[in-house]
């Protein structure tokens, strides 16, 4: 039944509108419409004020739709369908007529023009209101547990407030133990806590929570279903070791012939085959990397056909042989196990372009490395024992360069955004350089200082007023061996001068980047990144925490990189999101979503094919599509493929969207 | 007869750089190309092509391709060589900048309309280029008699090889086609960090100190590293490298000359090209004839 009383309320939006639209004509001309029953104009619809208007008017004139002529429907949509509600009118019969962003703002220059746009707009949204149908919303059950990816710092404070909430927490780790990159660190700014201290608590408390699940050396494989109801596939990597046995002794460490690069140490020091992260990894468990170990290698190559084994030749197993607990059975173990959640956070962290990437600063050279490096070599547990040593030849160095923004703020050689906590953990380095020697000089090359945190610029000036680091303000535009040193040549913009100092070591503040992983993840979860792995948010300002996908939320250095209390704030923010979710026992979903009119479908599958949400599938016995209600989106992908128009989105119908393109399209 | 391949001298190979022509010319001719100059060609412009009203400036070289676009059509061949790295430069970014920007090559070919217009196919290629992507430098080895074994020398590009990104011939902050060239002659290549550096360019003529300075930082440093010689293809950056080490030397006690050469000099004599028809070593202020006489 086609509506006949339509309200048609038109917002000044102070100036916005009112300063280019002549709103008065525009109410006057929709106001002759047979249709209308009542039109007016209002400075702010959104106001308090504003809404009662409409509610006053729903009841007043007995309305059966309403048009809103304001701002973008994501603004006040919402504000106005719940005006009409309270009046007692169903939501699905108020639509948005934008004005703003259509008609006002691009036509500041021609107010005639845009009032009779801003005609034309809001009588194409009435002939599309006109066959709207009343709407109630879905339900979804909700399955009260949640999934946090990455073990960081983050990702551990999102798991420990759900958990401590009573929400059952599944942690997933792709190391073998939690703690992240700042478990790697050497001190923290400003209050130089060193987290081997003030992170393990948070570890052990991780590890031995009762409402959390930690799956560590295991990733995301895939994941199905929707906000409230998630389908989570878990890939638990092969370890060749039994971690119900192992108990984190070490022996195994100390027999095993082979040495390779520490990923934890960043190829700072070495590591043996069969290895545990770190002293104080959660879990304290050993597993064996297949790449390097000769035994799994052998095997493997057997498995190949590539050598054949001889007779009573004995493959190295001195691990097995010390393991007491007798867990290591270099089996491969690898193991997919399944999850179901209602809300899953990410938090996968960052990672610092590698040195290598910066020829022309020196980057090929073994003592010029990045800052996440030099922290390995600065920390008190560090394989320097906390004394810079050069990684040539383990001379502790006389002089030490710092360069800031290596590859941040520049969008030629790498990216164009400030990498944010350069600034600070170079200094910070400097002054703990200083602290542990005095007598090292260290010159400290930057564009401007970034100290905009609690506690931060004090901090600056402690590193040149205490520590009497040399801060030069200006760039390096090379690095290169000379002898035995590194000659960093550059500038000096407050004196205008071209500067040139040898020094032993140089430490890169290399620009920051998303997780190398983290795009294979997003596109399994269906949510947005950027071209440097930084996961979208909603709203940069509003909607941080959120994600297009219902029930996925982000935090921490996965989103953009931060500090510490940044990731930190940031995970109990993405657990009081995903608590607010899973603390209701029904989720409420838009009922705006595709439809199928059976009578028509031919069951040919074009929509099945098109829709991004696995929400359609063909019934097999009749042939015919059928819709997901939890999973459609209703984004209209299917319809606009549908050959018979037989699958249309609810108040997206064809006939309603050519009626209002036929007003949008009409010529002057 | 060699193969038949458009060369592009420009003019200071036909005055003062005389030694990078002819052994550019000799050099390809010993790998079998016969290098013919581009009938009628005319002034890349030098440095106006660097100039904001680009239209204008942009009309020498585009009559230059214009004529190897009907000379290329006789010998069936569209490549032209140049080896000055100016003219390189000029000659690509004018291909380039008509390419992309076709209302400009349209007013350029209602302007020359004596011409027929430009069809966008000739393809501009510096002498390393065609060396590594056509001939290849493993023919380039075989035609190697006199490996320049013990010969160390600093590979010097300049910027005009390197930038801006679209005419790069390699990397701009790390490249390595000139080391890998040297290499194939059996020289030894010295890590010279300064390689892409500015050689201060056509300051020399009316700020020559500032040339000095350039000139005393890029040979020491080339020293410091142990060069014997410093290898380039710009014939501005060999003026400057060279001939202003006189200015160096005065003001710089400790500054100790080094000779500077073209690469297409170090190929011809090792490929056994040692008349001095092709080096001219007269060209140099800095004469490279004692640290190359072993291989002369």
């Amino acid at each position: 039944m086609a509506m006949k009383r339509i309200g048609v309320f038109i917002c000044h939006c102070g100036r916005n509108i009112a300063g280019t639209v002549d709103v008065k004509r525009v109410a006057e001309e929709i106001g002759k419409r047979e249709d209308v029953a009542f039109s007016t104009t209002y400075i702010f619809m959104c106001s308090q004020p504003g809404q009662k208007l409409i509610e006053d008017s729903i009841k007043k004139y007995n309305l059966d739709g309403v048009v809103v002529a304001n701002c973008s429907p994501t603004l006040h949509e919402r504000t106005m369908r719940n005006a009409a509600a309270r009046a007692g009118l169903n939501p699905y019969r108020v639509e948005i007529a934008n004005i703003r962003e259509w008609a006002a703002w691009p036509h500041e220059d021609n107010p005639e023009a845009a009032t009779r746009k801003a005609i034309r707009i809001i009588n194409a949204t009435i002939e599309k209101l006109k066959a709207n149908a009343s709407l109630e919303p879905i339900e979804v059950p909700v399955t009260r547990r949640a999934l946090v990816i990455g073990g960081g710092v983050a990702g551990m404070q999102a798991a420990l407030d759900l958990a401590d909430s009573g929400i059952e927490t599944i942690l997933v780790e792709k190391e073998s133990s939690i703690g992240g990159n700042m478990f790697r660190l050497s001190e923290t700014f400003p209050t130089l806590d060193c987290p081997q201290c003030i992170l393990t608590p948070k570890m052990n408390d991780v590890g031995g929570h009762p409402n959390i699940k930690l799956y560590t050396y295991s990733e995301v494989e895939d994941v199905e279903g929707f906000m409230g109801n998630f389908k989570v596939k878990i890939k638990k990597k092969a370890t060749f070791v039994d971690w119900d046995k192992c108990t984190g002794c070490g022996e195994c460490l100390r027999v095993c012939p082979v040495h390779v690069d520490s990923e934890f140490d960043l190829g700072m020091a070495k590591r043996t085959s069969i290895y545990i992260a770190n002293e104080q990894a959660v879990p304290l468990k050993a597993l064996i990397d297949e790449n390097s170990c000769i035994r799994l290698q052998f095997e493997k190559k057997v498995r190949e056909g590539k050598i054949k084994p001889k007779k009573n030749v004995k493959i190295c197993s001195k691990c097995a042989d010390v393991c007491e607990p007798k867990a290591i059975h270099f089996q491969n173990n690898e193991e997919i196990v399944e999850e179901n959640v209602g809300a899953i956070i990410v938090a996968t962290g960052y990672e610092v372009v590698p040195a290598e990437a910066f020829p022309e600063l020196g980057g090929k050279y073994p003592d010029v490395i990045t800052a996440l490096q030099f922290e390995r070599l600065l920390a008190p547990s560090g394989p320097t024992a906390g004394v810079p040593r050069r990684p040539s030849d383990g001379k502790i160095p006389d002089s030490i360069a710092f360069l800031h923004c290596v590859g941040s703020r520049d969008p030629q050689n790498g990216v164009p955004y400030c990498s944010r906590i350069c600034c600070m953990y170079t200094i910070k380095q400097a002054m703990l350089v200083k602290h542990a020697r005095p007598d090292i000089a260290v010159y400290d090359f930057y564009i401007d200082i970034r100290s905009n945190g609690k506690g931060y610029e004090e901090f600056y000036h402690r590193a040149k007023e205490e520590y009497g680091v040399n801060f030069i303000r200006g760039k390096v535009s090379k690095v290169y061996k000379v002898g035995d040193k590194y000659r960093v040549q550059g500038v000096d913009t407050l004196t205008g001068r071209i500067i040139e100092v040898d020094v032993d070591m140089v430490v890169l503040a290399t620009a920051a980047k998303g997780s190398s992983t983290v795009k294979e993840l997003a596109k399994k979860l269906r949510i947005p990144y950027d071209e440097w792995g930084w996961l979208k948010e909603t709203h940069l300002k509003l909607k941080p925490l959120e994600t297009p996908v219902g029930g996925v939320f982000i935090a921490g250095a996965a989103q953009f990189i931060k500090d510490i209390t940044d990731s930190v704030s940031q995970g109990s923010g993405a657990a009081a999101k995903a608590m607010a979710l899973l603390a209701k026992p029904e989720l409420e979903k838009e009922p705006l979503l595709a439809k199928v009119d059976q009578e028509i479908c031919a069951g040919c599958g074009r929509c099945k094919d098109q829709c991004a949400y696995d929400a359609i599938s063909i019934d097999p016995v009749r042939h015919v599509a059928v819709v997901n209600e939890a999973l459609c989106e209703g984004c209209g992908a299917c319809s606009a493929n549908c050959p018979t128009t037989a699958i249309q989105v609810v108040n997206f119908k064809k006939g309603q969207i050519i009626r209002a393109v036929d007003i949008l399209a009409e010529v002057f | 007869m060699g193969k038949k391949i458009m060369f592009y001298p420009g003019c200071t190979l036909k005055g003062v750089a005389k030694n990078l022509e002819d052994s550019t010319v000799e050099s390809a001719r010993v790998l079998g190309y016969d290098f013919i100059e581009l009938p009628g060609w005319t002034c890349c412009g030098a440095v106006y092509g660097l100039a904001q009203d680009s239209v204008k400036f942009t009309i020498a070289n585009v009559r230059n391709l214009i004529k190897a676009q009907n000379y290329g059509k006789e010998i069936d061949d569209n490549r032209l060589i140049a080896v000055c790295s100016m003219c390189y430069n000029n000659l690509k970014r004018a291909h380039i900048d008509v390419m992309k920007n076709r209302d400009k090559l349209k007013t350029l070919d209602l302007f020359m309309d004596e011409e027929a217009d430009y069809e966008g196919n000739i393809n501009v290629l510096h002498y390393l280029q065609f060396l590594k992507n056509d001939v290849g430098f493993d023919k380039i080895k075989s035609a190697v008699k006199k490996p320049l074994k013990g010969l160390k020398v600093a590979p010097y590009y300049g910027c005009l090889l390197l930038r801006p990104d679209e005419v790069a011939i390699d990397d701009r902050e790390d490249p390595h086609i000139l080391e890998d060239l040297l290499k194939v002659l059996g020289a030894e290549v010295v890590d010279y960090p300064l390689k892409n550096e500015c050689c201060g360019s056509y300051h020399t003529v009316d700020k020559k100190e500032i040339v000095g300075e350039r000139t005393y930082k890029l040979v020491s440093v080339a020293k410091e590293m142990g060069a014997d010689v410093i290898a380039t293809s710009c014939p501005l950056c060999f003026f400057n490298l060279d001939k202003r080490q006189e200015i160096a030397k005065n003001k710089h006690n400790d500054f100790e000359h080094m000779p500077i050469v073209y690469f297409t000099q170090l190929m011809a004599i090792a490929f056994g090209l040692t008349s001095q028809d092709v080096l001219h070593f007269d060209k140099h202020y800095i004469s490279p004839e004692e640290v190359l006489k072993k291989w002369l």
